[in-house]
């Protein structure tokens, strides 16, 4: 952290803009002052406000709670997913992060998974057909028993809570030099597979949601570099959860023990 | 002025939701696959009426602007979801929760919808607890609870400080099993521009695809509007970036009343604006003041550091003013004070815009780890924002917008004023009254998705088996595409000086200024001619880049901005016309000795319903009255 309160920086900003999935795109220079107390997407406001101003199309780039848990933002910043703060995705990094003087280099998160729409937007519904895959537990409304009928130990309910904080960003495909979703899949098996409502689908749905990842991502090779940028760092143990599941679901007698 | 027909059922409050179940029409179950439903909207009303629908074996299509239906604005709801399971044993019921909230929404909403809500309240929990929501569990394994936002009985079920995020996920999941099993057909990336209607029934809507620039039309049986609430019209809010009044205006303007548009929500505990170029604020959870201490310093313009103050130089206001429930009086109440001593110059902070938010004496009493367990997410985030650290030094807070009660007039079947329309959660007007009660937004949007909507949406139905949707080439729907093909050009050609994001922050300005934390005549007057003259700028300046058929951020939103003004000016005049206070809705000339709101129930015990009469026409205000057979009105008193 260098910027007290208040205190305005000049950065010199090298943006990716691409006008389409097809299209080549190449970096653009900026020089941009601002305050430490913004926030890294306001500063691309006033840049985008600035290239209004003079007849330039803004930079197309994604956010929308600025609160950190909708997921929609994020960028590569020199080559960091979500950028330098650890546990923050992009959105909730401020300038008082940078320092004066710094280049910053702001570009589209990078995998095939993840095809470029324009600037720095991105395609991530891969991550969608995941959850379709498999992603839930199958209870229609109305078929539920009262809530308090079944205890989830609380280690459990603990647990399956640190996998479901995951706000779906795809920073861990973007940091993974597979570009790979092991982080992001395993975070929602965990989440169903450690309570007991999820214990009736576990085999089948760890099965289809590995397979349908695969469809779209690289293979994992152990970098971890996934947990490091996640704004929520989920852990690898789920990824290890993940791979033991998977290996029963392949391995077991699944009806003959009364499994699905 | 007309009368608008509520459709409350017959019956003793208590009796009518269940009776009503019995004498709605049902569609057969193999009809029901012969019904296109759509909903729009995929936040938690939309998502939880889309999986339901689907489950049911209607065919439902899904839209939702964002890239994911998991990214709608529910996800940011941190701090609960109330329910009237009385699991604590501490004389909770569905007649209390339902009183709690009539009071609270200041004797301004319809009892039977609000009965019908507290009674459903129970199974949302069963429901997302069985689609693996994490609620909090105490160390027996069992639902843990507490006490939110003013209430005297701990109701309120929680995710750490990620409520809404994991209903959402769980609603999402819901939708997306359904999607998988081919019940749900999901458009994302779609931008709802219009509703159509035939013979005065809705029968489809006309969306922008985000990404390509085509605009194509969708028929069905019948239409539900699940897409939130307006406080973005003040720009700086606590809503997300995107939300915004497009689906629910233009279903305005294409018959839909909308009801109570100058109630509005300011919520107590945000972060204070910290520049110019702020581009949204930050809400912090209000089970923060189970916790906290609010407190300013006595003197004015004290610019010491909060821990140079000594205990005889501070002010903890609220439980000077209100000692029975102290710093947890509901919103309005909490939010009118900060503003009042900010405004006599006992603001903190580098701008004298906050109050402190003070953990000092509850880390002492319940240590640092049980204070960590219970808000550590928040205050990790409150130090990213603010670079304070808020274990060492007070959190800095301010109120800001943050809900809206207001929103498209609905019947008991949350049906509109256009028939086959429906709308659900934030955007409707239904079950909150002048002032929503923390941890209820979650619940209503769940409510009217999973539980009532699904059943009142079959009574309308069953009179339609045998009716084909009207073809998306009928000429109702031609001319409503080219219509909005013609609107986005309009906006590419203005080719004006000034961006979407300056009219819409200046916008904000005149609208929070004006029709804000408190209101009176004349300024509402000032606001209403400031607010049309920047509208005309607006339609003669705005400078919006780039073409129509790719990715265009400020395409989008000049038609959201263009929105917001129309409603701004409905807001300020439904204030005016509302010569009393309630609630979220303050207007200077009516308050207590006290400074409390002062109600009018002689003249204004009922909803304003607008209808509009086309541009640049003055709308007409329709009343529904409010009848109150079971609470009796009194005034709020939380000392």
């Amino acid at each position: 952290m260098s910027g007290s309160h208040g205190e305005t920086i000049n950065v010199t900003l090298k943006v990716w803009r691409q006008t389409s999935a097809d299209a080549p795109g190449g970096f653009e220079t900026h020089q941009q002052a601002i305050s430490t107390d913004a926030s890294f997407l306001e500063m691309l406001d006033l840049l985008n406000e600035e290239l209004n101003a003079a007849g330039k199309e803004p930079i197309a780039f994604e956010s929308d709670c600025r609160e950190g848990i909708c997921g929609t933002c994020g960028v590569m910043i020199n080559g960091r997913a979500h950028g330098p703060q650890k546990a923050t995705a992009t959105c909730q990094l401020h300038m008082r992060e940078f320092a004066d003087g710094d280049e910053i280099v702001i570009e589209p998160f990078r995998a095939a998974g993840f095809p470029v729409i324009r600037d720095l937007a991105v395609d991530r519904s891969p991550l969608d057909a995941i959850i379709e895959a498999g992603g839930y537990i199958s209870v229609n409304t109305g078929a539920a028993s009262d809530a308090n009928l079944t205890p989830v130990p609380k280690v459990a309910a603990d647990q399956a809570f640190d996998a479901a904080a995951c706000i779906g960003c795809g920073a861990c495909v973007a940091a993974c030099p597979n570009s790979a979703a092991q982080l992001f899949t395993s975070a929602k098996i965990g989440h169903l597979g450690l309570l007991p409502q999820g214990q009736a689908e576990r085999w089948s749905r760890t099965e289809a949601m590995v397979e349908t990842m695969e469809e779209f991502f690289g293979s994992c090779t152990n970098h971890g570099e996934c947990t490091e940028a996640c704004p929520k760092e989920i852990s690898l143990d789920f990824i290890a959860l993940m791979n033991r599941d998977y290996m029963k679901a392949k391995v077991k007698n699944r009806a003959l023990t009364g499994q699905h | 002025m007309g009368i608008l027909e509520s459709k409350v059922p017959e019956g003793t409050l208590a009796d009518k939701w269940e009776n009503h179940k019995f004498s709605m029409n049902l569609v057969n179950p193999n009809n029901k696959r012969k019904f296109d439903i759509i909903v729009v909207g995929t936040g938690l009303a939309g998502a939880s009426a889309a999986a339901t629908l689907g489950e049911l074996g209607y065919r439902v299509k899904a839209f939702t602007f964002h890239d994911s239906p998991r990214r709608a604005h529910s996800i940011a709801a941190q701090g609960g979801i109330n329910a009237a399971k009385n699991y604590t044993n501490d004389g909770d019921s569905v007649h209390r929760l339902f009183y709690d909230t009539v009071k609270g929404g200041d004797y301004r909403s319809r009892e039977a919808n609000v009965h019908r809500l507290a009674e459903v309240s129970v199974n949302i929990i069963d429901q997302a607890t069985a689609q693996g929501v994490p609620f909090a569990r105490d160390y027996g394994g069992l639902l843990d609870n507490r006490s939110f936002g003013g209430a005297q009985v701990s109701r309120t079920f929680y995710a750490r400080g990620q409520t809404g995020q994991q209903l959402l996920i769980g609603a999402y999941s819901a939708l997306m099993r359904q999607v998988a099993a081919g019940t749900v057909e999901l458009h994302t990336r779609a931008e709802l521009l219009d509703v159509v209607k035939k013979d005065g029934r809705a029968c489809g809507i006309v969306v922008r695809d985000l990404l390509s620039g085509e605009v194509t039309p969708h028929s069905a049986h019948a239409v539900v509007l699940a897409t939130g609430g307006y406080s973005n019209v003040y720009f700086l809010s606590t809503n997300a970036m995107m939300c915004n009044v497009t689906a629910a205006w233009r279903a305005h303007k294409r018959g839909a009343y909308f009801a109570n548009p100058c109630y509005t929500q300011i919520h107590p505990t945000c972060i204070p604006a910290s520049d110019d170029f702020q581009s949204k604020l930050t809400l912090m959870s209000e089970s923060l003041r189970n916790d906290g201490r609010i407190w300013v310093p006595s003197a004015f313009d004290d610019a010491r550091p909060a821990g140079d103050i000594p205990e005889g130089d501070r002010d903890y206001y609220l439980e000077r003013k209100y000692p029975a429930f102290g710093n947890l009086v509901p919103r309005d109440v909490a939010s009118r004070n900060a503003k009042t001593v900010c405004d006599e110059d006992h603001g903190v902070g580098p701008l004298k815009n906050g109050v402190y938010l003070d953990f000092a004496d509850a880390i002492t009493r319940n240590g640092l780890d049980a204070i960590s367990e219970k808000y550590g997410n928040l205050f990790d985030m409150y130090q990213r924002i603010t670079g304070e650290n808020p274990y060492e030094q007070p959190m800095r807070i301010y109120p800001a917008i943050h809900y809206t009660m207001g929103g498209l007039w609905v019947d008991y079947h949350l049906m509109t004023t256009v028939p086959g329309l429906y709308s659900i959660g934030e955007a409707n007007f239904s079950d909150h009254g002048a002032n929503r009660l923390g941890a209820s937004a979650l619940m209503q949007g769940l409510a009217d998705g999973y539980f009532v909507l699904p059943y009142t949406i079959g009574d309308d139905l069953a009179g339609q088996l045998g009716n084909p949707v009207v073809p998306v080439d009928d000429p109702v729907f031609t001319t409503a595409v080219a219509g909005i093909e013609d609107e986005a050009h309009r906006w590419l050609s203005i080719n004006g000086t000034r961006s979407v994001d300056h009219f819409h922050r200046e916008l904000g300005r005149i609208v929070w200024d004006h029709i804000g934390m408190a209101r009176n005549g004349p300024g509402l007057e000032k606001g209403l001619s400031e607010i049309s003259a920047l509208r005309s700028e607006f339609h003669s300046d705005v400078r919006v880049l780039g073409s129509a058929d790719t990715l265009n951020q400020s395409l989008e939103k000049a038609g959201r901005v263009a929105d917001f003004f129309e409603l701004a000016e409905l807001m300020a005049r439904d204030a005016l016309e509302r010569s009393e206070s309630c609630g979220g809705h303050f207007r200077e000339e009516h308050q207590t000795p006290e400074g409390e709101a002062q109600r009018d129930d002689d003249n204004f015990a009922h909803v304003a319903a607008w209808e509009w009469n086309g541009e640049d026409t003055v709308q007409t205000r329709h009343r529904e009255e409010l009848t109150f057979e079971t609470v009796a009105l009194s005034q709020r008193s939380y000392k």
